[in-house]
C-alpha cells in the first residue's frame, strides 16, 4: 500500500457523522487555555465541504449578534471532539455562498424530509423530494 | 553470505510497497557473489533518497502540518576517497538500481569492488575523516532520528521559458493610465551611449527551474526503518521520484 495514504489513514476518524451542505451542525471544539482544556460549541449551517483524504474541510456559518461568522474546520482534526447533526437542510447546490448575502427570513434553509420507514432513509441524497 | 541475501531483499521491498517502476528495479535482483557486507554504524549523516510525495499529518497540538515522504536508501558505500589517493576525503554512496542492460562495463567494474551489481545514482560527500567507513557498507535511515535537522538538496521542477515577472519577481508596468503592452514588460535593461551594451548577468526572461536547490534546516518528523522512509516537515525541491541528497544540517558547519 502507498505509504502516504497509509500514514494519513492513521490520522483519519472513522466515527464521523454523515452531513452535507445545508445541514445545521454543532461542532464541539477543544480549546486549550494554558494547561487546561475545555470544549467550546460552534453551531451553524454547513455552507461548504471541500478537499479529499485527510485534507477534507468544512465551513460552518452562523450569525452571532448580527454579524456573520464563518469557521473552517479540518474534518479529521483532533481538535474536534464531536460533530452533532442538528437538522438536515434541503438545498440545491453544494456551496451555499449565496447565504452570505442574505439575512433573516430569506437566509432560512428548508428542512429535508426523511422517510424513516425506508432502509435508505438515513443516507443523505437518498431523499430528493 | 546469508547476510547479503537479506540485504538485497530489503532493497527491493520499499519499491514494491510503493508500487512504482518495480519491473525496472526487480530486473536486477540477483547479486554478484561477493564478500560479506561489512557491518557497523555509518559515521556520516548523509544519504540519498527518492521523493515519494507529500501528505499531511496532525501534530500533538492538533495542527495540520505538511510533510514530504522520502524513500531514503538503503545506500551502499561504493568508494572511499582519501587525501593520500585523491587529494581529499570523501565517501561515495550508491542508491537505487537499474536494468542490467543499462550498466556499462566501467560502472559494473566500479560497483563490483563494493559487491554491488546495480546502482542508479552515485553521489559523494566530502568528509573530515574516513575512519570507520568500509567499502560496501550499507547506509539506512537509521542514521537519522526524529527531531533531527537536515539539509536536503535536489533538482527543482523545470518551469520552462518564463518572463521576468515570474522568474525574477519584476514588478511589471502599470495596467492603466493609457498604458498598452506594458503590464508584464521587463523595463530598461541598461543605459544608452555609455556603455552601449547590456551588462552580463542582466536579469531577463528565460529558462526557469531545474536548478540545484538546497533547503536548509528541515525537521525530521518520523523515521520508518522497516520500509526505509523519512518523513520531513515541509517541502523539498523537485518532483516525485526525483533524487534527493539528505545531509545533517551541521554537516557543513565544520569549516566547509
Amino acid at each position: 500500500m502507498d505509504i502516504i495514504r497509509e500514514t494519513e489513514s492513521k490520522y483519519m476518524k472513522d466515527d464521523l457523522p454523515d452531513f452535507n451542505s445545508g445541514d445545521t451542525v454543532k461542532v464541539h471544539v477543544k480549546i486549550k487555555e494554558g494547561d487546561k482544556q475545555r470544549i467550546q460549541i460552534f453551531q451553524g449551517t454547513v455552507i461548504k465541504r471541500r478537499g479529499g483524504s485527510l485534507g477534507k474541510t468544512f465551513t460552518v456559518r452562523k450569525i452571532s449578534s448580527g454579524i456573520g461568522i464563518e469557521r473552517i474546520f479540518p474534518l479529521h482534526s483532533p481538535n474536534i471532539d464531536k460533530i452533532e447533526v442538528i437538522r438536515r437542510g434541503k438545498v440545491r447546490r453544494a456551496k451555499l455562498y449565496y447565504l452570505r448575502g442574505l439575512t433573516g427570513k430569506s437566509a432560512r434553509i428548508p428542512e429535508k424530509r426523511v422517510d424513516v420507514q425506508s432502509n435508505k432513509g438515513k443516507k443523505s441524497n437518498s431523499n430528493k423530494i | 553470505m546469508s547476510e547479503e541475501k537479506r540485504e538485497e531483499n530489503s532493497i527491493q521491498e520499499p519499491a514494491e510497497s510503493v508500487g512504482e517502476k518495480t519491473e525496472a528495479k526487480q530486473a536486477n535482483t540477483e547479486k554478484e557473489e561477493g564478500k560479506a557486507e561489512p557491518q557497523g554504524e555509518f559515521p556520516v549523516k548523509f544519504m540519498l533518497g527518492r521523493k515519494a510525495g507529500m501528505g499531511r499529518i496532525f501534530d500533538a497540538d492538533g495542527n495540520a502540518i505538511s510533510v514530504t515522504f522520502i524513500e531514503a536508501g538503503p545506500c551502499r558505500v561504493t568508494q572511499i576517497k582519501t587525501v593520500k589517493n585523491d587529494g581529499y576525503n570523501a565517501v561515495q554512496l550508491a542508491f537505487g538500481s537499474k536494468r542490467e542492460k543499462l550498466i556499462n562495463k566501467p560502472l559494473n567494474g566500479h560497483l563490483k569492488k563494493s559487491g554491488l551489481s546495480s546502482a542508479r545514482y552515485l553521489r559523494e560527500v566530502r568528509i573530515e575523516d574516513v575512519e570507520g567507513i568500509k567499502l560496501g557498507q550499507s547506509v539506512t535511515v537509521k542514521i537519522f532520528s526524529e527531531g533531527d535537522s537536515v539539509n536536503i538538496t535536489g533538482i527543482s521542477k523545470g518551469l520552462g521559458f518564463q518572463g521576468g515577472v515570474r522568474r525574477h519577481k519584476f514588478g511589471g508596468g502599470p495596467k492603466t493610465h493609457g498604458q498598452s503592452d506594458r503590464l508584464r514588460a521587463p523595463g530598461s535593461v541598461g543605459a544608452s551611449s555609455y556603455p552601449s551594451r547590456v551588462f552580463k548577468g542582466q536579469r531577463m526572461a528565460g529558462r526557469m527551474g531545474k536548478d540545484r536547490v538546497t533547503v536548509k534546516n528541515l525537521k525530521v518528523i518520523g523515521v520508518d526503518a522497516e520500509r526505509n522512509y523519512l518523513l520531513i516537515k515541509g517541502a523539498v525541491p523537485g518532483k516525485p521520484n526525483g533524487l534527493l541528497s539528505i545531509y545533517s544540517s551541521s554537516h557543513f558547519d565544520a569549516g566547509r
